[in-house]
């Protein structure tokens, strides 16, 4: 008996008898042996551990598939480097601190990327500024006050809000939400105006092809994902520790403050962050929306310009001359790293709040 | 402080299921009472509905009377918060708030009563767990979360929470039943010390235990599989476990069924 329990477990030498029950026939030949080969009579080698092909497929599958992303990664870097570099070594501007983007290989490369990355920064976090504490609201509606009848179909609702194109919201933006925000846009520039957010910029309130209005559209792009994990994460809270704080006396509210909201903390904070890697990436809706200028950013809400992303998209169709687009490329290698900055931050975070469970 | 409780033929619902059937008891101020018998038989779930714990599960309701020093807690003009906060409670596991201090977690009731004192609230934070013989064991490491705690000093740590608030009544959930023989050593000997100061009722499904720390015991039990639990009896402690009235009692905590 205590011969076939030893069977296949690891860190068993020469108790392997065979294998169990006649299966796996590929393990006879080498259980007899009580030593591995070559191991030169040393005995504190590693013995040879039994394993069954079930096993070896799986695992050749998962360490696979867990390769093959992390070299995804890695390609893409390669390729952004690779492209960007010869137009980098002939750009006449400095990259990192230029404001001026003149990618014609013509007249000599002179492009700078800091005004597109200062607008990309600017329209995302004024969208995740708009779009988290709705979302928190969201979420906090459909897992603690609306009745189980209500919460499946809403929630529902807002995923679908994740399943409408870009394109449609660009379009919605700017022929629907851009002339209706205009009176409100109007009366903060006029009375708000002396800070620089609602100063007077290089758009037409008019017409309301702002950051203002493509902000919006980017917090209503960004309500399903961060609304959509928050809700999971909410919802897993411990009923332990709800029946706890109610058995303290604690109203509704009280006891999402205590015990959801802490709970939930993490999971809230890098579901925005996950919709901050959006709201930087996004393209086509920003397109639309934005008017382009020559103009430098002024940091206000009013200004139109370009995001990373856009800028590009924007100059796609010129990709002819390789180091004109070797130009973009280096702005999109930009753009990369600048993700792979916020998932490091929201990863930060979220290491800080390990204490709950 | 401490207050009685009498039920008046107390009904209780999940959905449309009948859970107990008219249980009607009373239990004296500073004395133990203990419920015992199988499980599903409704035990926790009276006891649950003693400071209207038992409505927060969806569809659950009740039906009759809990008087509090003779005030029914299930008048409609009672709120369940403020019904909370006299009547505490214990949990089968324990359950601190892992992201607060041991010290907020003693206080985290008074909080939410309004009470913003620091000093009063570490006066108290102090008492409290003097009262759950806990603080000896904590009083180096008040600012640390309550999650860092072993499993008997967290329950002890639930109790100081409870008691921080002074309910009239405590209410326990089988609190020694995530425990070790020691942890639950020194719960029951806590809980002979509260009863000086406090109502007490605990369910528990250890019958040794019944009979150390309670001064009367109710069984309850189940008719049949889907029947409503209800009371069998309710007496002395002495009396229950040597001379119950009642055939049903002395078969269950002879460990004999059926």
């Amino acid at each position: 008996m205590s011969d076939s329990d030893t069977v296949g477990r690891p860190g068993a030498p020469g108790l392997a008898r065979g294998p169990r029950g006649g299966a796996a026939p590929d393990t006879a030949p080498e259980a007899p042996i009580s030593t591995p080969k070559g191991s030169g009579g040393t005995p504190t080698q590693p013995p040879k551990v039994i394993t069954r092909p079930g096993d070896k497929i799986f695992k050749a599958l998962t360490v696979g598939s867990g390769v093959f992303v992390v070299a995804m990664i890695a390609l893409i870097g390669i390729f952004l480097l690779i492209q960007a570099i010869p137009s980098l070594a002939d750009n006449q501007a400095n990259f990192l601190f230029g404001r001026d983007w003149d990618a014609d290989p013509e007249g000599g490369l002179a492009f700078g990327v800091l005004d597109l990355l200062l607008v990309t920064v600017f329209s995302a976090v004024f969208a995740l500024i708009i779009a988290m504490p709705v979302s928190l609201g969201i979420a906090l509606f459909l897992t603690q006050y609306a009745p189980r009848r209500l919460a499946r179909p809403f929630a529902y609702l807002v995923d679908l809000l994740a399943a409408v194109p870009s394109i449609i919201y660009g379009l919605w933006g700017a022929y629907v939400l851009a002339p209706a925000l205009s009176p409100i846009s109007t009366w903060l520039n006029e009375n708000l105006g002396f800070i620089p957010l609602f100063a007077t910029g290089t758009s037409n309130l008019a017409i309301g092809q702002t950051i203002f209005t493509a902000g919006i559209v980017l917090a209503v792009m960004l309500l399903p994902i961060i609304t959509a994990i928050s809700r999971e994460v909410f919802d897993r809270t411990p009923s332990m520790q709800v029946e706890g704080a109610l058995a303290l006396g604690a109203t509704k509210w009280e006891v999402v403050r205590t015990t959801v909201l802490p709970f939930g903390r993490a999971g809230y904070i890098s579901a925005s962050m996950l919709g901050l890697g959006r709201a930087l990436g996004e393209t086509i809706a920003v397109l639309i929306i934005l008017s382009s200028t020559t103009s430098h950013f002024g940091f206000s809400l009013f200004d139109g310009g370009d995001t990373i992303a856009s800028k590009i998209a924007r100059a796609a169709q010129e990709f002819n001359d390789p180091r004109g687009a070797g130009a973009y490329i280096a702005a999109g290698l930009v753009l990369f790293v600048l993700t792979f900055v916020v998932n490091a931050f929201a990863r930060a975070i979220i290491a800080g709040h390990k204490e709950y469970e | 402080m401490a207050k009685r409780i009498d039920v008046k033929d107390l009904n209780l619902f999940y959905g449309k299921f009948h859970a107990v059937d008219g249980v009607s008891l009373a239990v004296p101020p500073r004395n133990v009472t203990a419920f015992i018998g199988p499980s599903g038989c409704g035990k926790s779930t009276v006891l649950r509905s003693l400071n209207r714990m038992h409505e927060v599960i969806p569809g659950a309701r009740a039906e009759g009377k809990v008087l509090l020093d003779g005030e029914d807690i299930y008048a409609s003009t009672v709120d369940p918060v403020s019904v909370r906060r006299t009547i505490g409670m214990v949990f089968q596991r324990p359950n601190p708030f892992p992201t607060m201090s041991i010290r907020d977690n003693v206080v985290a009731g008074l909080k939410l009563a309004g009470e913003g004192d620091r000093k009063k609230l570490d006066e108290v934070a102090e008492q409290a767990l003097r009262g759950a013989n806990l603080w000896a064991e904590v009083k180096d490491r008040l600012t640390r979360p309550g999650g860092g705690l072993s499993g008997g000093q967290q329950q002890r740590l639930c109790i100081a929470r409870a008691i921080a608030v002074q309910p009239d009544v405590l209410l326990m959930d089988e609190p020694c039943s995530a425990l070790d023989p020691i942890s639950t050593l020194a719960i029951e000997d806590l809980i002979q010390e509260l009863k000086k100061d406090f109502t007490i009722v605990i369910v528990t499904h250890n019958m040794q235990q019944a009979a150390r720390v309670s001064d009367q015991t109710a069984f309850f039990n189940l008719a049949g599989v889907g029947q409503p639990g209800r009371l069998v009896e309710l007496d002395d402690t002495e009396r229950i476990f040597s001379n119950p009235s009642q055939k049903a009692t002395e078969d269950y905590i002879s460990g004999r069924f059926g």
